[in-house]
């Protein structure tokens, strides 16, 4: 597999715990400005993959290559400064401000934010300046983990990483701020990896869904293909339980849809 | 009450030699404990070893552990020379700082352990190296934790470090120990009020810099920082100062074991060279185990000891070959084996002896240990704590086939109170004991001179042997104290009515044997 134009390509990815095989020789290309998401149940190996790539998890087998690079031999602080990283449960610091925060990975770096970047950031995921001086606990949800979106996007990095960066929020937030990143994909020409459990938001958001299970990708199709039935088994399976709450909703009726 | 007050504002330079003992054995504990913790957060075998370790050190009474840096430091000295201090504001800072590594070591450890693993993958995720780690994540959000292990071992160290003085350190414990021996409530008193003023305040201060790490508030915990600073450092100054004024006298340290008649006589010893000139330091209230070593190796200048005490501690003798035998053999036996001296015999024995109340004596028809014998077997006899595991009490107990009905131990403070009120028969008293002529007490012959002497002596460290102008301001001294003439000091130290402190005490019995 040739990995030259890919933004990031996965060449037999492996990561094993005894006997357990939470990545079993993924290969795997992805080109640039492309909004994957990575859907399967809990245990599917998912996030393991998604973290090979800024090594939080080291693969025990393969290699994954960035922009034709070996992850492996750039240094891990700075290959993960290079690269925007949305956590599972948010991850701000509790004991720095919303503005030091966001500023971190530059200020690792050595480079300081101005105020008007950190506005600017704090903007893009359209959250008030005002935030900035905020302690976390001083804010909701939804307002923290556009935070982490913001801290993310603060390096300009060129490939987004979310690991179920939508999971803990209600549903109207979680729906918006998915549009706002969807947005700003395409605004600042990203390649985004989204880890998910929810088929729903993956269809809606990404151009292309792969399919874990069991630490292999066992289906890789767009959104329509997966609506038309594609896929396989595994994969209908996920795609059967948002059209199944769709169909449900659609026979309720009821004076309050449209 | 005034008396409490003057004897508290009295304090100041134990308090500020208490400040700096307990505070660098803080600073001590820790500049050790923390990069302990942080060691053992990134390994599970150091974190088991380091805290298994600091726990097992916990259990052992502080008392005990500053004892037992006596004998390590002693032994180091192969390594270190001469010159390393064996007793004093070492052993004090090493066995504290060792007892304060526990709840630091302990609350670090938790700190780390319980930190959100969510937390700890961001830093990982934005590119942070270990350090920065440590540095930016882990050490501000575990801060409010180790501070109150801080806090905790402040609070224990402050406690403990009054024990140090039975290893010669000054503290706050040097009132409290004077104090229990003589029964001097006030003294004790004094000192218990100090140390545990002291403890609350730095436990107040340190709660201000930990609730200002909790807080996140920048002014509230450089505040507490900046006012422990202060604290220590006016300590600092009122225990330097006076020496950077320096007036040039030669300083002698007198030792005081931990009863009356070594307070007495330190004090008696310390007035003579007072008078001829020299600066005097007294470290009272030493365990009688370390004096001799201490006075050898030259810790200290001066010690009053007793010839039983040397010949089975330290000749390791069993046998009793008679008073002046004894003697001679103990003063050839230190010259012989150090450059320390012993400088003569101040005239009584301070030796065990069997006591009775002399109504009941009568009674019984006991004058000797050998009529003891007789009727030993419907009496109970009471001795000091370690009486029982004496050879004195061996000793006798064979040569008369002594059997009582029963043993019982008392503290010796309370020994004569349980001879009046019938609780015990017969005490092992002290034969320089001034409540052996208060209470008009019967002391036993000793036929068969089971019992071995204690001559009172003095011992002269190896610097202080050859200092021609000491031994001439002590001179007067040997040969001059009669067994009544020290029975009458005591007894003004430990009576309750009309007490005298040990200080006026040595007066009066410096004008008693006519100096």
């Amino acid at each position: 597999m040739n990995g030259g134009d890919a933004a990031l390509l996965f060449d037999r990815v492996g990561r094993h715990y005894g006997d357990l095989r939470a990545v079993d020789e993924v290969s795997l290309a992805i080109p640039r400005g492309q909004f994957v998401a990575l859907v399967g149940a809990s245990g599917s190996g998912k996030s393991t993959l998604l973290k090979t790539v800024n090594r939080l998890t080291f693969p025990d087998a393969g290699r994954v290559l960035i922009n034709g690079e070996d992850a492996a031999k750039i240094p891990v602080a700075s290959l993960r400064r290079r690269i925007g990283y949305v956590f599972q449960g948010i991850g701000l610091f509790p004991h720095m401000s919303v503005a030091e925060n966001i500023a971190i990975g530059p200020r690792l770096s050595g480079e300081r934010l101005s105020k008007d970047r950190i506005a600017e950031l704090l903007a893009l995921v359209e959250l008030d300046a005002a935030m900035a001086a905020r302690m976390p606990d001083a804010l909701s949800g939804g307002q923290r983990q556009r935070v982490g979106v913001a801290r993310a996007l603060a390096g300009e990095p060129d490939l987004l990483l979310m690991d179920e960066p939508f999971g803990a929020l209600d549903p109207i937030t979680r729906d918006a701020l998915g549009e706002r990143v969807k947005a700003l994909h395409k605004d600042f020409g990203l390649t985004t990896v989204m880890v998910t459990h929810d088929m729903a938001e993956a269809l809606l958001l990404a151009d292309r869904v792969l399919v874990m299970d069991r630490g292999s990708i066992v289906a890789d199709e767009t959104p329509l293909a997966l609506i038309e039935g594609r896929g396989g088994p595994i994969a209908q399976g996920l795609v059967a339980v948002p059209r199944e709450q769709a169909r449900r909703l659609a026979a309720l009726g009821g004076p309050e849809t449209p | 009450m005034s008396g409490f007050w003057s004897t508290l504002f009295g304090l100041g330079d134990k308090l500020a030699a208490h400040v700096l003992l307990a505070a660098s054995a803080i600073g001590l504990g820790i500049a050790v404990a923390l990069p302990l913790a942080v060691w053992a957060s990134r390994s599970q075998p150091v974190a088991r070893a380091s805290l298994g370790f600091a726990s097992l050190v916990q259990t052992i009474p502080a008392l005990a552990l500053l004892a037992l840096f006596f004998p390590i430091l002693l032994s180091l000295r192969a390594v270190f020379g001469e010159s390393l201090p064996t007793l004093g504001f070492l052993p004090a800072l090493l066995a504290l700082a060792l007892y304060a590594l526990l709840p630091i070591l302990r609350n670090a450890v938790t700190a780390q352990a319980n930190l959100d693993p969510g937390v700890l993958e961001a830093a990982d995720g934005v590119g942070m190296n270990r350090w920065q780690r440590l540095r930016l994540v882990e050490a501000p959000l575990a801060a409010p934790f180790v501070m109150a292990g801080i806090r905790t071992a402040a609070v224990w160290t402050i406690g403990a470090a009054t024990l140090s003085t039975t290893i010669g350190q000054p503290s706050l414990g040097d009132p409290i120990f004077a104090g229990l021996q003589t029964q001097n409530w006030v003294l004790v008193l004094a000192g218990c009020f100090a140390s545990a003023a002291l403890a609350l305040t730095a436990d107040l201060l340190l709660g201000v810099i930990e609730r200002g790490f909790a807080l996140r508030k920048r002014a509230l915990w450089a505040g507490g920082m900046v006012a422990v600073a202060l604290g220590v450092a006016a300590a600092g100054f009122a225990q330097f100062a006076p020496s950077w004024r320096g007036d040039g006298r030669d300083t002698v340290v007198i030792a005081a074991k931990s009863f009356s008649e070594q307070y007495i006589l330190a004090r008696l010893i310390g007035q003579r060279l007072e008078d001829a000139g020299y600066r005097v330091e007294y470290r009272d209230g030493l365990g009688s185990a370390v004096v001799h070593r201490a006075v050898t190796t030259g810790a200290i200048d001066i010690s009053v000891d007793y010839t039983g005490t040397l010949w089975a501690n330290e000749l390791e003798r069993e046998d009793n070959p008679g008073r002046e035998a004894m003697y001679r053999e103990i003063v050839d036996w230190k010259k012989r084996t150090s450059d320390a001296r012993i400088f003569g015999r101040l005239g009584f024995e301070n030796a065990y002896a069997f006591a009775m109340r002399s109504d009941r004596a009568r009674e019984l028809g006991v004058a000797s240990l050998t009529d003891l014998a007789r009727v030993a077997p419907r009496l109970t006899v009471g001795g000091d704590p370690e009486f029982f595991e004496r050879p004195e009490w061996i000793a006798v107990r064979d040569a008369y086939g002594m059997r009582f009905a029963g043993t019982r131990n008392f503290s010796p403070t309370f020994m004569y109170d349980a001879l009046q009120s019938g609780e015990a028969d017969v005490i092992s008293a002290y034969t320089s004991d001034g409540r052996i002529a208060a209470d008009r007490l019967t002391v036993l012959a000793d036929p068969a001179e089971a019992l071995p002497s204690y001559d009172a002596l003095i011992v002269l460290s190896p610097k202080a042997s050859r200092d021609a102008r000491l031994r001439a301001a002590l001179e007067p001294l040997l040969g001059a104290i009669d067994v009544a003439q020290m029975r009458a000091a005591n007894y003004a130290v430990d009576r309750v009515e009309d007490k005298r402190t040990p200080d006026e005490a040595a007066r009066d019995l410096a004008d008693a044997i006519g100096l």
